[in-house]
């Protein structure tokens, strides 16, 4: 009987690992039609560029669907990057508790695998159907990629699955495979972003330098050059190009395709995108992690579980953080890619229709420093002997809440002022205030911020610790002035800012602020490991003694975060405005203008609703199954006696 | 003397900083901050004093202590009522203060700056992309130092006989015809004006005046003349040098990309 049970439990148990793989076939299958439709699609476009999605709208649900694929996406790619780093930490320091919590993170990243692969077929279901036409076009040009995408899909499913169920069995001599299988993994995942980000950012700059282009392209694009312009010399068509100038792919009259499928693929803004997205994933990842083990902590029956939670989520904080401190570097590369890509999209972001996205960009992140800080501090709090650092903790606030404030005070402040203010002001801009909107301010209030939120975390670092180097008193003198005099030179660099071309402070100025920032945090991470090697532990970490508040705050931290993405989005896409390809396929729809701002928060608002609801679902159904198979454990036992 | 309670200390810095904000910064040192950016700063320092209070556990009850204290301590009873009549006095006031406002109409919502088109033209010639046009006479500056001087004279000689009336002798936005315009000229003088555009993004802001504005972003309601039906292409160009050479700000240039 019980070996008749034990069959049927197995049958099911084999039926639910096929229902993943058979959920990741839709995409695939999808794709597959693709190519195979292209042609037919093709042929059918006079006939149907659009077709209409019902109820909500084509341009709308496409939205939805690819958001929502984003989303899952960046949360399945960022977490096998940690998750493999705490795997090896602990494979090295044999300490189980690292490889327990790696394993922790994959099961999660499992429940949303098969979400996102289902959201990635919508997607291309809706896109094939609503925007045939743009789809042959993007097809035609990255049909070649697609394919990849495809054998990339698969080594990343099955790698997965293999890292994952493989866990327990490849313990001891095997770990080191089971490691590499996670490098793997993050291999695959990586390289079906960069695949992906192709597509996309194609649509928004298909262009690239002339010094990149190979011979073939150039002659084609001379060739296309000339033929438009009858009675124009070669030597008039080349004139004022050089390396950097930036070079349609596509000829302007006709639209054709003049480049190879690698030039489309790498354009102007593909690169700083995928590195945009790779540091974005690991702090959203850490960020929903946080959250996950911040519900965890707060729905705890034990103090096992409160700790081992707490430690969780102090963890996927770290991680957050990690990402967070470096993504305004790779933001500003992008904005400023944009900019050299096309001034027009570049002053339409920062400072026409999309600016006002920024100031919103400004809030949120200002939450998000805010938030990690309050955590750190937290933190402190269950540390023996952190009470120390507790006085600087006033300043370092004032100084984070001075740096948002200046980061989120707009350049212009027509649209909230009455006309009465205005007039006072002399104008839409605030003869001081009104300095604090220039990208030179904003930037010097961001490296700031990131100075101070590094020192919170050294000082948490520091807690209930004293070091026994002999230098500790020179060294601490060191890392002062290292602090002092580096935030003196970032405000320096910055007031100069104003008074220099813009070439010069975003090519010079402003990377000089980044390197200090960059520096400060290297060279203090050294001398600090340096000084604390052999320190004396004055107070133990009481793992599990957070206060509620803090758990809270890494749930608003991972609604920030998803919050956030969902607006940049909008705006990196709206950014195109009325063309699905930029300068060179018009969006004709009746969905071709650009939303308000208060239509398109209203639908991240939604989208935001719908991954919650979705990432609560996932994870309720891994304290689900872990439920049962605790209490299967002693009704088997009751049987076995 | 008797030390103020956490929940006083806050209460002051609160206040304040709404002082500090409302008549220092906006009076003695500066103009008035709009109402809407007052508040947006006195979100933050509303955060920042729920972030230095709550972080522990044991500030934290510190500052809840008078609240708690006023609410049901029999001591405090005083306190109490003299709490139950102020808060629905100041919604009271607060509420007055509003509704006793005179009308005041909105502020223009134009963006900060107009979205220029691809491509620039003169009347209906077209000069090029608007990311590749360059200023003709630019590289006399360093080419041909006499040349560029002329054309800067130039420039300034068409900027006092048209510009000046509207963006003033000293180029801040401040002429004798500026006042009842809205919006106001704009003030070159300002860092975050010149600095952050191509000169080919004045030449169309020039030439198309405020009638060539575009339909997103609208109403303009700028004052600003077509200026391509009253002066040369060439005349354009040298005002524009004339603009960064008085006020010293280069126009902005783009470097080699990644």
């Amino acid at each position: 009987m019980r070996q008749h049970q034990q069959t049927r439990l197995d049958i099911r148990g084999v039926a639910c690992r096929f229902k993943k793989p058979l959920l990741l076939l839709v995409p695939l299958i999808l794709l597959i039609l693709l190519q195979t439709l292209a042609p037919a699609v093709a042929q059918d476009m006079s006939e149907a560029e659009y077709r209409p999605f019902p109820k909500i709208g084509s341009r709308n649900a496409a939205w939805i669907a690819a958001q929502l694929h984003l989303l899952f996406g960046s949360f399945i790619l960022g977490v096998p990057m940690f998750a493999v780093i705490i795997e090896f930490i602990g494979w090295k320091t044999k300490d189980a508790r690292y490889d327990r919590m790696a394993q922790e993170f994959i099961k999660l990243c499992m429940g949303a695998f098969s979400t996102t692969a289902l959201l990635g077929g919508v997607l291309v279901f809706i896109l094939i159907w609503c925007y045939p036409k743009v789809m042959s076009k993007l097809s035609g040009i990255f049909g070649p990629t697609m394919i990849f995408y495809v054998v990339l899909f698969f080594g990343e499913t099955f790698t997965l699955y293999l890292y994952s169920y493989g866990w327990d069995k490849m313990q001891g001599r095997h770990k080191g495979w089971h490691l590499f299988l996670g490098v793997l993994l993050n291999v695959f995942g990586t390289a079906i972003m960069f695949v992906s980000n192709s597509w996309l950012t194609y649509q928004t700059s298909p262009g690239t330098q002339y010094g990149k282009l190979s011979d073939t392209t150039r002659q084609s694009w001379l060739e296309s050059k000339l033929a438009q312009n009858p009675g124009m010399t070669q030597t008039e068509a080349m004139e004022g190009i050089t390396d950097a100038t930036v070079i349609p792919l596509h000829n302007e009259t006709t639209g054709e395709f003049l480049a190879t499928v690698w030039e489309a693929v790498n354009n102007f803004t593909w690169m700083p995108v995928n590195i945009h997205r790779l540091i974005g994933n690991i702090a959203f990842g850490g960020s929903i992690v946080a959250a996950y083990a911040a519900f965890r902590f707060l729905v705890a029956k034990t103090k096992e579980d409160r700790a081992h939670y707490d430690w969780m989520g102090y963890t996927g904080n770290f991680i957050a953080l990690c990402g967070l401190i470096p993504l305004p570097f790779a933001g500003y590369w992008l904005g400023r890619e944009i900019y050299m890509f096309n001034n027009t999209m570049g002053i339409n972001m920062m400072g026409s229709l999309f600016s006002w996205l920024f100031i919103i960009q400004a809030v949120m992140i200002g939450v998000l420093f805010i938030g990690a800080n309050y955590y750190l501090w937290s933190g402190m709090g269950r540390i023996d002997g952190a009470q120390i650092y507790a006085r600087y903790r006033p300043y370092m606030i004032a100084i984070i809440v001075i740096c948002v404030a200046i980061w989120m005070t707009p350049r212009t402040l027509s649209k909230i002022s009455t006309s009465s203010e205005l007039s006072a002001m002399g104008g839409a801009n605030h003869p001081h205030l009104g300095l604090f909107g220039l990208m030179t301010a904003k930037n010097t209030a961001v490296n700031i911020i990131i100075l101070t939120t590094f020192l919170s975390f050294l000082f948490y670092r520091r807690s209930g610790k004293s070091p026994t180097a002999s230098w500790k008193k020179v060294g601490n003198i060191a890392i002062s002035s290292i602090f002092f005099f580096s935030a003196v030179s970032i405000v320096v660099i910055g007031i100069v800012g104003f008074t220099v071309p813009t070439d010069l402070r975003v090519n010079v100025l402003t990377p000089y602020q980044v390197l200090i920032a960059l520096v400060v945090m290297v060279a203090v991470t050294i001398i600090d490991i340096f000084m604390y090697r052999k320190a004396t532990m004055s107070g133990t970490i009481k793992w599990g003694e957070m206060t509620d508040r803090s758990q809270y705050v890494l749930i608003l931290l991972a609604i920030t975060f998803t919050s956030l993405m969902g607006l940049m989005g909008y705006a990196r896409s709206g950014l195109r405005e009325a063309w699905h390809i930029f300068g060179v396929m018009q969006d004709t729809s009746p969905d071709a203008f650009t939303p308000l701002l208060s239509e398109a928060v209203n639908i991240v608002a939604i989208i935001m609703v719908i991954f919650f609801a979705l990432v609560g679902f996932i994870f309720w159904l891994g304290l689900w199954g872990e439920k049962k198979k605790q209490q299967a454990v002693p009704t088997e036992m009751e049987e076995a006696d | 003397m008797k030390r103020l309670s956490l929940f006083t200390t806050c209460l002051i810095i609160f206040v304040g900083c709404w002082v500090f904000l409302r008549f220092i910064v906006g009076s003695v040192i500066s103009v008035p901050i709009p109402g809407s950016v007052v508040a947006m700063y006195m979100g933050l320092i509303l955060i920042a004093i729920l972030v230095h209070i709550s972080v522990e556990d044991s500030r934290f009850r510190e500052f809840l202590r008078p609240l708690r204290e006023t609410l049901v301590d029999d001591n405090r009873r005083v306190r109490r009522r003299v709490v139950a009549v102020l808060v629905p006095l100041v919604l009271l006031a607060y509420t007055y203060s509003i509704f006793a406002q005179r009308a005041n109409p909105p502020g223009n919502p134009r963006d900060a700056h107009p979205s220029p088109p691809l491509e620039l033209t003169y009347k209906d010639e077209v000069i090029g992309k608007m990311q590749e046009v360059e200023n003709p006479f630019r590289h006399y500056e360093k080419d041909e130092p006499e040349a560029f001087k002329a054309h800067v004279e130039n420039g300034r000689r068409v900027y006092y006989q048209n510009c000046f009336y509207c963006h003033g002798d000293d180029l801040d936005g401040q002429g004798h015809f500026a006042s009842p315009l809205q919006p106001l000229p704009a003030n070159f003088q300002d860092p975050g004006i010149i600095p952050n555009f191509q000169e080919s993004f004045l030449f169309w802001r020039i030439s198309k005046g405020g009638p060539g504005l575009p339909a997103a972003g609208t109403p303009w309601d700028s004052a600003m003349p077509i200026w391509e039906n009253m002066l040369t292409k060439d005349e354009i160009w040298d005002v524009i040098l004339f603009l960064s050479d008085y006020t010293g700000y280069q126009p902005r240039t783009f470097g080699e990309g990644h």
